[in-house]
């Protein structure tokens, strides 16, 4: 009987518990949701109100539908995309073949290090880098907000109102919120005339709008919700009373914070982590308007090489990307499992 | 027993207070800024205040079929809201019971969240321009007069919502798994126990109780496809959504028109939250007075 089974994802308890018990569906959905089934945790079944099992058939028929779209529009492009990649191509049309081209096209020069680095590499070193300086202030910023969250506002009202000020923007166009700085960073901007007033620089700062930094604050702008989405679920599973025995034991608040919040928080930051990291290096859109199409990225070539109908190029860098994606998140995930073994 | 707040406190309540502004305060900014007055350019000062650029928009932006897109975009918004509701409460019901290849669809599903959006976008571009190609081959091949005008198989409705649908159903079927982790399954037992039939259950207890997370995953399903570029860039065909054309406006539009167009996208999505929520409201004051 279904009362006799385990419950595979455990409900949080305490403060947690009541908080998550809210009703709204787009809570749920915010707080919940994400990290509860990320990559992280185990694939779940859900079994926690599992009706007799009678009519075997029945879950197959009900989850087709799902099968069908991930068949259709995931796992087949997917595979075309490799099978393409080892295509041939002409100006004009696609060639099936097996051959290595594209990928020694891509890769070519990269050999040899005394002319400097090949195309290939500076551009992942690139999108390395942003995906680098995205990833510590999206965490940083992340982890205090969620922090601040779950141990500093007592009511669970006022927690779940302002936590839903911090999630509803993910619900609006990321197209719009990039723009939205251009009036604050242009020359002629907010930034500029406030700098110029405070005599703090006697001429406009170009640097701030279409360069490096003004496409790592849209990430931030637009990132830093898909931490503080996981770790505040992480969060608001910890014990109170862990925290109050590191303070009986004479721990200060940083120890605390360091020795308790942090590891307890680890899976929230590490789904968080995974989706800031994958967002940044699949990127174009962001890197494109934010950098004045200007600067360098993977997702950037790999669309230029679409326009110009090199599919099979294409297709060999969407591989390269994709494989460089999984070792990123293979990494991240043992992290968390590690700690869990010890 | 309350403590008194320490320094701690105020620090992030104010750190807290300027990340609020940071989401918030851009948005906010280009708000103000559709008002523009006639004259007024991209950044402030204001030139007076007006609904100059709205008019402007109304009667179209240059070359482009603004309203068209705007139409599409809705379209194609509601089909995404209302399949991946019905796929995700489909899969999310069968996901309570163990089925084989249950534990490889859940990682299907994550995987079609983070795998990199052009990688998935590419990738049905491909798929369909194999399609095509082999349909065009056959029509050569057979002769076959019906399919003598076949242009593409990629469009709105068919890659363009597929690639839609893979963004927007791992949502769907995590805030699924949400709901039914808190189920209170003993309701169904008692229900079985008095004779209903399966679809008795779902249809007058299951459904009743997660009608308003329903609501939820239809919010995520038609706000992120009206938002959605990533999935959408390679794969939409020829007409494109509105939000790829603003994404090519941002390059050409030099007025605060834009302004006024990504004012009125985000009043959409606002709009559509607030429907949400109020639905969710209305349904539970409905429920409180029938069982009261």
């Amino acid at each position: 009987m279904s009362s006799s089974r385990p419950e595979p994802v455990p409900m949080p308890e305490g403060r947690g518990a009541a908080t998550l018990a809210a009703p709204e569906a787009v809570l749920e959905a915010g707080a919940v949701t994400v990290p509860k089934a990320g990559p992280v945790a185990p694939p779940a079944p859900v079994l926690a109100a599992a009706p007799p099992p009678r009519r075997a058939w029945a879950p197959l028929l009900q989850a087709a539908p799902l099968w069908l779209v991930l068949l259709l529009f995931f796992v087949f492009p997917l595979l075309a995309t490799g099978v393409v990649s080892l295509w041939n191509y002409t100006e004009y049309s696609l060639v099936p073949d097996v051959t290595q081209r594209n990928y020694v096209e891509m890769f070519e020069g990269c050999g040899t290090l005394s002319d400097g680095l090949c195309t290939t590499f500076r551009t992942y070193l690139s999108t390395l880098r942003l995906c680098g300086m995205v990833w510590a202030t999206t965490l940083l910023l992340g982890f205090t907000v969620a922090y601040f969250l779950c141990f500093h506002i007592r009511s669970d009202g006022m927690r779940m109102a302002l936590f839903l000020l911090c999630t509803a923007p993910f619900l609006t166009s990321n197209v719009i919120r990039m723009i939205s700085w251009i009036p604050l960073l242009g020359r002629e901007g907010v930034v500029n005339h406030a700098l110029l007033a405070m005599r703090l620089v006697d001429q406009p700062q170009d640097w701030l709008l279409f360069s490096e930094f003004s496409v790592v604050l849209a990430f931030v702008h637009l990132y830093t919700l898909f931490v503080v989405v996981p770790v505040f679920n992480s969060m608001m599973r910890i014990d109170h009373r862990l925290l109050e025995a590191a303070r009986d034991a004479g721990a200060s608040a940083w120890q605390t914070i360091w020795h308790v919040v942090v590891p307890l928080a680890k899976p929230g930051l590490v789904i968080g982590s995974i989706f800031v990291i994958v967002l940044v290096m699949g990127d174009f859109v962001t890197i494109g308007v934010m950098g004045g199409q200007q600067i360098a990225s993977v997702g950037k070539v790999i669309q230029v090489q679409m326009s110009y109908l090199q599919f099979p190029a294409a297709a060999a860098q969407a591989v390269v990307l994709l494989a460089l994606v999984l070792v990123i998140i293979a990494v991240m995930t043992k992290l968390v499992d590690i700690r869990r073994e010890l | 027993m309350e403590e008194r707040r320490g320094l701690g406190f105020w620090l992030l309540a104010l750190f807290f207070a300027l990340f609020v502004l940071f989401l918030y305060g851009p948005t906010l900014t280009i708000l103000a800024l559709s008002f523009q007055g006639p004259d007024g350019g991209l950044t402030f000062p204001m030139q007076g205040v007006s609904t100059h650029w709205y008019q402007t928009l109304w009667k179209g932006v240059g070359v482009v079929d603004i309203w068209a897109a705007f139409r599409r975009s809705v379209r194609l918004g509601l089909v995404v809201m209302l399949l991946t509701t019905l796929i995700s409460l489909s899969a999310g019901y069968a996901f309570r019971r163990r089925f084989p290849g249950q534990g490889l669809l859940f990682h299907l599903t994550v995987a079609s969240l983070i795998v990199p959006s052009i990688v998935v976008s590419l990738g049905i571009a491909l798929e369909f321009r194999l399609i095509d190609d082999a349909v065009k081959a056959y029509a050569e091949a057979s002769g076959a007069a019906w399919l003598a005008d076949y242009a593409t198989a990629m469009g709105l409705f068919t890659s363009g919502l597929g690639a839609h649908l893979t963004w927007t159903l791992p949502f769907g079927l995590l805030i699924m798994f949400a709901v039914f982790n808190r189920f209170p399954a003993q309701l169904e037992e008692a229900a079985r126990d008095l004779g209903a039939s399966p679809w008795q259950v779902f249809r007058h207890v299951v459904l009743p109780l997660i009608a308003p997370s329903l609501v939820g995953v239809a919010l995520f399903g038609f706000t992120l496809s009206w938002d959605e570029i990533a999935r959408s860039s390679q794969a939409i065909g020829d007409l494109n959504t509105l939000p790829l054309e603003l994404q090519g406006l941002t390059t050409t539009v030099t007025t605060p028109e834009i302004y006024a167009l990504g004012t009125l996208t985000t009043g959409v999505s606002v709009l559509v939250i607030g429907l949400s929520f109020a639905a969710i409201a209305l349904w539970r004051r409905l429920r409180l007075r029938s069982t009261a």
